[in-house]
């Protein structure tokens, strides 16, 4: 066993695991943040996606000692304290980005990394960055709305499909 | 997966003394080796990280022009700080896997694995670049050697990757779009002394050079100079997401893609 320390959502966190432990069992399991999904585990739909040092990747994919000393964030951390959605999340509320909802933790976490990177994408920016996050209840349209919305753009001409 | 001891070295001399143990296998950002760890298609009794080595990340341009990429450096960041210096190559590494893939996956790991789908043994093989270990150094048409096969020897580390800059370059790949890999990449770089055109995600024998576009486009740099070559579809990759005629096809396709992104 392995004493991973790092800093998830602004907390000092630390534990012992396996060097086979990936971050999202570290995150799911021994700090019991379940808002990170599981989606497929290889690496593919992008339910995972987390913020490791500010950059989006796929938790599932990463082992937990990797993170070690690292800035990790999660959905968790998106909204705030006294649990009022941010921008985004809201977004995602107001054009109806998700159905079932499985994906959409992910989903957040990388259009907050797009946003970061590119605070004004076109649609086609955002469909582009979206590749790696899966979502099954084919939802994307809304939840391409909702990105753009939350970066503040004029979203009322973008017809639902 | 199995689990397995864990080193995190801080320098290539304690990677590599590390990499002596018995079954200790390297790890880049892992894109590519967790899977196949997950799938028990390998069972390596420690794994060591090289991301933790300042020395192998980064892009720098040294003082011939050439632009050298450190081992573990992200595709991300190549894609980021590779722009200005060999656009060609930052764009082939803006396109590999998808931005949370690209924040992990690293030249090194890439190139070292050699899958005969990924696109940087294309960038790689097509720019002539050199593969520069802590041994040695490795010119890029000596260093692929057919299907997830390369020239490295057991616990060599690949320290950083340099590519001379050609006039004019361009990567086009027809995307798989399930896995990201290329269904087929083609490589074109012209330099002043002729031109280079690698392929990857068609042969079975993984990423390779055409050598009649070569020799066809170093005569005449134009799209039109590719009418009439042809690949042969024998030893191209068949699956259910191309057959080998189709990817014979394929390749010519994008290379004359690829000259007319050039001009």
């Amino acid at each position: 066993m392995t004493q991973v320390s790092m800093t998830v959502n602004g907390k000092s966190v630390s534990g012992d695991v396996e060097g086979r432990t990936l971050l999202s069992g570290f995150l799911r399991d021994h700090l019991s943040l379940t808002g990170t999904h599981v989606g497929c585990d290889t690496a593919q739909c992008g339910a995972c996606v987390v913020h490791v040092n500010g950059g989006a990747v796929k938790s599932c994919n990463m082992l937990a000692v990797e993170a070690d000393g690292a800035e990790v964030g999660t959905i968790e951390g998106q909204a705030a304290t006294d649990g009022s959605l941010n921008t985004i999340q809201q977004a995602f509320q107001d054009h109806h980005g998700l159905q079932c909802g499985f994906c959409t933790p992910g989903m957040v976490m990388s259009a907050a990394a797009l946003l970061k990177e590119n605070p004004r994408p076109t649609e086609a920016e955002v469909r582009k960055y979206l590749e790696g996050n899966l979502c099954r209840c084919t939802g994307y349209h809304n939840i391409v709305k909702a990105i753009l919305a939350a970066s503040g753009q004029d979203v009322s001409s973008i017809a639902a499909e | 997966m199995y689990n397995f001891e864990f080193e995190k070295p801080s320098t290539i001399a304690d990677a590599v003394a590390a990499l002596g143990d018995e079954d200790a296998q390297a790890l880049g950002g892992g894109q590519t080796l967790i899977p196949t760890l997950k799938q028990r298609l390998a069972s390596p009794s420690a794994l060591v990280s090289l991301s933790g080595i300042a020395e192998m990340q980064g892009v720098c341009v040294e003082d011939d022009g050439s632009v050298a990429i450190g081992g573990a450096t992200p595709h991300a960041v190549v894609a980021r700080e590779a722009a200005g210096s060999y656009p060609a190559l930052a764009a082939l590494a803006g396109q590999i896997g998808d931005p949370a893939v690209r924040n992990r996956g690293t030249i090194g790991g890439s190139v070292a694995n050699n899958d005969p789908a990924a696109c940087y043994p294309a960038g790689v093989l097509g720019s002539g670049a050199t593969i520069v270990t802590n041994t040695r150094q490795i010119a890029a048409d000596d260093f692929f050697e057919g299907m997830f096969s390369t020239a490295l020897e057991e616990g060599e580390i690949i320290t950083s990757v340099r590519f001379p800059v050609p006039q004019a370059a361009s990567y086009q790949k027809f995307l798989q779009p399930a896995s990201r890999f290329a269904l087929v990449g083609v490589y074109v770089a012209r330099f002043a002394d002729g031109v280079r055109v690698a392929v990857t995600g068609a042969s079975e024998d993984g990423v390779f050079r055409w050598s009649e576009a070569e020799q066809a486009l170093s005569k005449e740099f134009r799209a039109d100079a590719l009418m009439g070559l042809s690949i042969n579809p024998m030893n191209m990759i068949g699956d259910l997401h191309g057959s080998k005629d189709y990817r014979a096809h394929l390749v010519a396709v994008m290379t004359k893609r690829a000259v007319a992104a050039c001009l």
